[in-house]
C-alpha cells in the first residue's frame, strides 16, 4: 500500500475532490485560480511519474476497490493512456498559468470560482477516460467531461457563447448517448464491461451482426464527441466563444480522448473480432479524413478570427490523426499517436499567442490587429514559430508528424500517392493561413479605429503568458529536433494495439 | 412470435428515432430538449429490456437461495440509474442555457436567434 501504487486513480480523483472545495471558496480574489493550478500541475507531476513506470515496467493494472476485475472496475494504463494522461493534465496546467490575465479579463470575478471547478471536473473526466479500462465507466467519465465543458463554454464574454454551448450539449450529448448504444449491444453480447475481458469474450460471438451494429454506434458517437468532419460544426464555435484560456485547454486535448476511447475500441475490440472489418473502417473513414483535412484548411484561409481559424485548423489536424488510425498498420497508429502528442504542442502555443493578442487588444479578429508584429514583436514571433511547426517545417515538432504520417499512408501504394500529395495539399493551405497573419501581423499599419494610424507603443502580452508561449514554442523545436520521447511511447503503444490483431 | 416478443425493441428504436428527428429538425430550444430526453429515453429502454431473464425473478436474496431460482440481471439497471442521472444533469443543463439565451435574445428559437447574430 504505497502512494506509488495507488498514482492511477490520484491522477483522476485529485482533482475531482478539489473541485467543490473551489466551489465553496466562491470568489476571494485569485485564491481560485491558484488551487486550480496547483491541483493542475500536481496532476500533471503525477501522470509523469505514471508514465516513466509504464515505459521502465510495461502497463499498470489497478483494482478500484481492490475488487478483482471484471466485477469491479479496473483501471488500466498503459503507454497510450500514459501519454494522454501527460497531455491533457499538462494542457490544462499550461492553460491555467497562461490565462490568468486573460481570464480576469474575460470572465466576471464572481463566476471565477465556479468556473474554475468546472475546469477541474472537466480535467478529471478527460484523465478519466484515459485512465480507465471500463466501457461504462468511459461514458461516465465522458458525460462528466461534457457537462463541465458546457458550462466552460457558456462563460464566454459574448452572447453566441451561449448558443454555442447549446449546439456542443446537443452535438454531445447524442455523441455520448449512441456510444451507450453501442456498449449497450456489445454488453448484450458479452455479459461484461471490462474492455480486456470483452476482447476475450467477442472471440465467441465474432463477425455477428450485433457485434458489427455496435462498431457502428460507437463509432458515430465517438465521431460526434471528436468532431470529425462532417460532423464538426460545434467545435469552431465552441472555440471561437468559449473563455480563451478554455479554448486553449480544448484545443490542445479535450477532442483527442474522443479518438483515444476511438482508437482503442477499434483495436482492442472490433479489428480482431470482425473479419472484414479493416475494409470497412478505411473506405469509411479515409474520405472523411480527406475532407476533414482539405474543408477545415480551405476554411481556415478564409476566416478572420484567429481562434475561429485555429478551430477550423484543428478540424484538419484532427482528420490526420484519424487518417493514420484508418490505415490499420502500426506505422500509421503510430504516426497517429506521434501527432496527438505534437498538435498538442502547437496548438496550445498558438492558442496562448492569441490569448495574449486578446488580453492587450480585446479581440482575436485580424481587421483589428492591424501592425500588432510591431506591438508586441514576441507573442507574434511566437505565434508565427508555432505556426511553422503546424505547417511542418523541418526541425520543428509538426515535421516530424507529417514526416511519419507520409511515411505511414506510402506504404499503401497508388492510393498512398494520392494521398500524400492531398495531405501536402493542406499543408499549403496551412502556409496560406499561417501567412495570412504574418501579413496582417507585419505589413499592415495599426489602425486607431478612426481611419488614422495608431501610435505604435509597445504592448507586449503579460508576462507569465509569454513565459509559457515561449516554453511551447521551445518544446516544438525540441521535440522537432530530438522526438524520441513521443516516439518511443508511440511505437510501445502501436505494437500492444496492432499486436491484438494478428 | 418473434415479431412481437421484440415489441420493447421496437418501441427503442421508434424513440430513437423520434427523439433523433426532434433534436435535429426542430428549431425551438425547449423541443430540442424534449427530443434529447427521447432520445436518450429509448437507450434506458434498451438496456432495461436486455436484463431480463424469461422466468427470472428480482434479483434479491432472501434466506439461503435455491439453485435452480433463476434471476434478472441487474447490472443494467444499475448503470441505467446512472444514466438516468446523467440524463437529468443534461436536460437541467440544457433548460437553464435556453432560459439564458431567452434573457439575451429575448427568443428560443434558433432561426430568429441566427438572424439576430447576422444583423449584429
Amino acid at each position: 500500500m504505497t502512494l506509488t501504487e495507488q498514482l492511477p486513480i490520484l491522477v483522476v480523483v485529485l482533482p475531482m475532490f478539489v473541485a467543490p472545495l473551489l466551489a465553496v471558496l466562491a470568489s476571494r480574489g485569485q485564491l481560485p485560480w491558484l488551487v486550480a493550478t496547483i491541483t493542475s500541475a500536481l496532476t500533471f507531476v503525477i501522470a509523469v511519474a505514471l508514465t516513466s513506470q509504464v515505459m521502465a515496467s510495461g502497463q499498470i493494472d489497478y483494482a478500484l476497490g481492490n475488487w478483482p476485475v471484471p466485477f469491479g472496475i479496473g483501471l488500466t494504463i498503459g503507454p497510450l493512456s500514459a501519454m494522454i494522461l501527460m497531455i491533457v493534465s499538462g494542457a490544462s496546467t499550461v492553460a491555467l498559468v497562461a490565462g490568468r490575465e486573460s481570464m480576469n479579463a474575460e470572465v466576471d470575478p464572481s463566476h471565477q470560482a465556479l468556473l474554475y471547478a468546472s475546469w477541474l471536473l472537466a480535467l478529471t473526466g478527460l484523465l478519466g477516460i484515459a485512465a480507465t479500462g471500463d466501457a461504462f465507466n468511459v461514458f461516465v467519465f465522458m458525460e462528466i467531461s461534457s457537462l463541465a465543458s458546457y458550462v466552460m463554454v457558456a462563460n464566454g464574454p459574448k452572447r453566441q457563447a451561449l448558443t454555442a454551448s447549446f449546439k456542443y450539449l446537443v452535438t454531445g450529448t447524442l455523441g455520448a448517448t449512441f456510444y451507450l448504444v453501442g456498449v449497450g449491444y456489445l454488453y448484450m453480447m458479452t455479459g461484461t464491461l471490462n474492455i480486456a475481458d470483452m476482447s476475450v469474450r467477442l472471440g465467441e460471438v465474432s463477425d455477428t451482426l450485433p457485434v458489427m451494429i455496435a462498431g457502428g454506434f460507437i463509432m458515430l458517437g465517438l465521431a460526434l464527441k471528436a468532431a470529425l468532419f462532417p460532423m464538426h460544426a460545434w467545435m469552431p464555435n465552441a472555440y471561437q466563444f468559449a473563455p480563451t484560456p478554455v479554448a486553449i485547454f480544448f484545443a490542445a486535448c479535450s477532442t483527442k480522448v474522443a479518438l483515444f476511447v476511438m482508437l482503442r475500441f477499434q483495436y482492442e475490440l472490433l479489428l480482431p473480432n470482425l473479419g472484414p472489418h479493416a475494409v470497412f473502417l478505411s473506405s469509411w473513414l479515409i474520405p472523411l479524413c480527406v475532407g476533414g483535412f482539405l474543408v477545415g484548411s480551405a476554411v481556415a484561409m478564409f476566416e478572420r478570427d484567429l481562434k475561429r481559424m485555429l478551430g477550423y485548423s484543428s478540424v484538419a489536424q484532427l482528420a490526420y490523426i484519424v487518417l493514420g488510425i484508418s490505415l490499420v498498420s502500426s506505422a500509421g497508429i503510430t504516426a497517429s499517436m506521434i501527432h496527438f502528442f505534437n498538435h498538442a504542442l502547437i496548438k496550445a502555443a498558438l492558442f496562448v499567442a492569441v490569448a495574449g493578442m486578446i488580453v492587450r487588444f480585446g479581440s482575436s479578429n485580424l481587421d483589428q490587429l492591424g501592425g500588432i508584429g510591431k506591438r508586441m514583436p514576441l507573442t507574434v514571433l511566437g505565434f508565427v514559430l508555432a505556426g511553422v511547426s503546424l505547417i511542418g517545417v523541418p526541425l520543428t515538432a509538426g515535421f516530424i508528424s507529417k514526416w511519419y504520417l507520409i511515411q505511414a499512408v506510402l506504404a499503401e501504394g497508388v492510393l498512398g500517392i494520392v494521398l500524400t500529395v492531398l495531405i501536402l495539399l493542406s499543408s499549403l493551405m496551412a502556409v496560406v493561413y499561417i501567412w495570412k497573419v504574418v501579413e496582417v501581423a507585419y505589413f499592415k499599419e495599426p489602425a486607431d479605429g478612426h481611419g488614422g494610424q495608431a501610435a505604435i507603443t509597445r504592448q507586449e502580452a503579460p508576462l507569465p503568458l509569454l513565459v509559457v508561449l515561449w516554453v511551447l514554442v521551445a518544446a516544438n523545436f525540441w521535440f522537432g529536433i530530438d522526438p524520441s520521447l513521443p516516439i518511443s511511447l508511440a511505437t510501445q503503444a502501436a505494437a500492444s494495439l496492432v499486436g491484438g490483431i494478428q | 412470435m418473434t415479431l412481437l416478443g421484440l415489441y420493447n425493441y421496437w418501441i427503442y428504436i421508434l424513440l430513437l428515432v423520434v427523439g433523433l428527428y426532434a433534436v435535429l429538425v426542430k428549431s425551438n430550444y425547449v423541443k430540442r430538449m424534449i427530443g434529447l430526453g427521447i432520445f436518450q429515453a429509448a437507450v434506458f429502454l434498451l438496456f432495461i429490456s436486455m436484463d431480463k431473464v424469461e422466468g427470472g425473478t428480482g434479483p434479491i436474496i432472501r434466506g439461503i437461495p435455491d439453485p435452480d431460482q433463476l434471476f434478472s440481471n441487474p447490472l443494467p439497471q444499475v448503470l441505467i440509474l446512472t444514466a438516468i442521472v446523467v440524463g437529468i444533469a443534461v436536460t437541467a443543463l440544457g433548460l437553464a442555457l435556453a432560459i439564458r439565451i431567452r434573457e439575451e435574445y429575448g427568443t428560443i428559437e434558433e432561426n430568429e436567434i441566427r438572424r439576430q447574430d447576422h444583423e449584429a
